[in-house]
């Protein structure tokens, strides 16, 4: 059975449910149930029209929790056998789910677990196991987020950008379970882009395309982590890097700059590079001064300082740190980096020591620890 | 099955046979460690014994209840803290001789010199729901 095309019906599936005034809460239920019934039904009996049919069976589980409430309730079911005709479903839909489910009102990871569901399809098992929490979390973070948005019009333009923001920690959370949430994010990313027509949105795409491509060789067959100057760079994905630098010029030619459509150039400057020793770094430093421009973030300015670093020699670098505050994640590990190309190797030891006592994951405290410790080895001989 | 936690500290445990930071090991003996580890945990999903396994930040924070109305009073980190736990294991096992086992095995990781850390592992057995059947 082909889940690709089961997941990428759903948000138009839902928002026919919602067109024909079926609140957000009940029909998102109707389609996660129409979506349960499809994965044992279809793979013996594949529908003809697989929208239909899915719409078909949300309506009906709708009619029946609508009617056993009203029996519940001893009333008289005040719902139609017959929905009255929608107006055709349009891509309009599609945006509004992504619009509600990222709502402003909701947490971070609420609007996360709303988006995977809604959106994407994915089961709340799924979402749980990526996010490694049990179900019945998972479960009361999603119903929480639905009734948060249940007096949200739907047919209000939204927030794009805290959109792009709950598909960019999705795909940052990479990948844990047997959901890949990197891949998820791009499909839901690609849709949003079909959808509408926005240089942030192709920018964030194309910094996400541009990212994916170098992740088998981001990691050594044990688990350790391969920074960028050392990766083998024929293993990139050189489609996924052609697809993202095309989506990217065509948004940058728009010339409304956003911080993704920034990010991407920068990816994109790396993917350039045939090897390490041949990337430009004084144009990621230019576009690191756009993006400290639009975004004012210390981690930008971090980021900036190990890019001159390598345009303009580690003083330069070590110049541009020492303005920043200490107390930034990973400024232990920028400097020891700087340390060590200046040639002072002693200080560089003891600062990824320190850096990896901060690390924020184990990856890249073994990582930080073995610089540490390559160090220490060269210091003894 | 009885449920029991494998602590692992920063400090607080008794030192270590083979007590060297692992800074000062080499990246070969690093990356055997940490290899040991990893075996160690898929061997023991693969025997139906792992639950969990997590590593914790060195550093950590004091929060209390301040009164109505109050933020919470929050204290440290403290650098001298005496008692410091790094990570943990929750394994689910047949017996204590098992559980006993286990942590001999994890405490046996390579550290420095590829030799055996012999490193304290503190075996905290869970407690359980009351059974079912009492008389």
């Amino acid at each position: 059975m082909d889940e690709a095309l089961l997941r990428s019906l759903t948000p138009s599936v839902l928002g026919v449910l919602v067109r024909r005034g079926i609140d957000f809460a009940a029909a998102e239920d109707a389609v996660q149930d129409a979506l349960v019934e499809a994965v044992r039904v279809w793979p013996a009996d594949p529908p003809r029209d697989p929208k239909g049919w899915l719409v078909t069976v949300a309506w009906r589980r709708f009619l029946d929790t609508a009617r056993a409430d009203a029996a519940r309730r001893r009333r008289e079911a005040v719902v139609d056998e017959e929905p009255t005709p929608e107006p055709a479903p349009t891509v309009d839909d599609t945006l509004q789910l992504y619009f509600l489910c990222a709502h402003p009102s909701l947490t971070p990871s609420s609007a996360v677990a709303l988006t995977l569901r809604a959106v994407g399809g994915l089961t709340t098992r799924q979402i749980a196991q990526a996010y490694l929490v049990p179900e019945a979390t998972m479960a009361q973070r999603i119903s929480r987020a639905k009734r948060t948005v249940s007096g949200v019009r739907f047919d209000r333009p939204g927030d794009m950008a805290t959109v792009l923001r709950v598909l960019y920690l999705v795909f940052n959370e990479g990948y844990s379970g047997d959901v890949d949430l990197a891949a998820e994010a791009i499909r839901l990313t690609r849709q949003l882009a079909a959808a509408i027509d926005h240089p942030e949105v192709a920018g964030l795409l194309a910094l996400m395309l541009l990212h994916h491509a170098r992740r088998t060789a981001r990691t050594r067959p044990d688990g350790s982590l391969v920074p960028l100057a050392e990766q083998d760079r024929r293993r990139w994905d050189t489609r996924s890097i052609a697809e993202g630098v095309e989506i990217l010029q065509a948004a940058l030619a728009r010339d409304q700059l956003g911080e993704f459509q920034a990010q991407a150039a920068i990816a994109a400057l790396h993917a350039d590079a045939p090897r390490a020793a041949e990337t430009d770094w004084v144009q990621i430093v230019e576009w690191y001064d756009e993006l400290a421009r639009l975004t004012d973030s210390p981690v930008v300015r971090l980021n900036r300082a190990v890019a001159l670093g390598e345009a303009d020699g580690p003083r330069a670098g070590l110049t541009a740190l020492a303005a920043l505050d200490e107390a930034l994640p990973r400024y232990a590990a920028v400097a020891a980096y700087l340390h060590e190309r200046d040639g002072d190797v002693a200080t560089a030891a003891r600062l990824y020591a320190e850096a990896a006592q901060q690390a924020p994951n184990l990856a890249e405290r073994d990582h930080l620890t073995r610089q540490a410790a390559r160090l220490n080895a060269l210091r003894r001989r | 099955m009885a449920k029991y936690l494998l602590l692992k500290h920063y400090r607080g445990a008794p030192a270590a046979v083979n007590d060297v930071p692992m800074s000062q090991w080499t990246p070969e003996e690093i990356s055997a460690h940490v290899q040991y580890m990893r075996d160690f945990a898929a061997r023991l999903e693969g025997t139906g014994e792992f639950v969990d396994g997590q590593a914790l930040a060195p550093e950590g924070t004091f929060v209390r209840y301040d009164g109505a109305g109050r933020p919470p009073v929050t204290d440290g980190p403290f650098a001298e803290t005496k008692d410091l736990i790094a990570g943990w294991m929750v394994i689910d096992v047949d017996s204590y001789e098992r559980a006993v086992e286990l942590a001999g095995e994890l405490s046996a990781a390579p550290g420095a010199g590829g030799k055996p850390i012999h490193e304290w592992l503190e075996l905290r057995p869970f407690l359980s729901e009351p059974p079912t059947i009492t008389e």
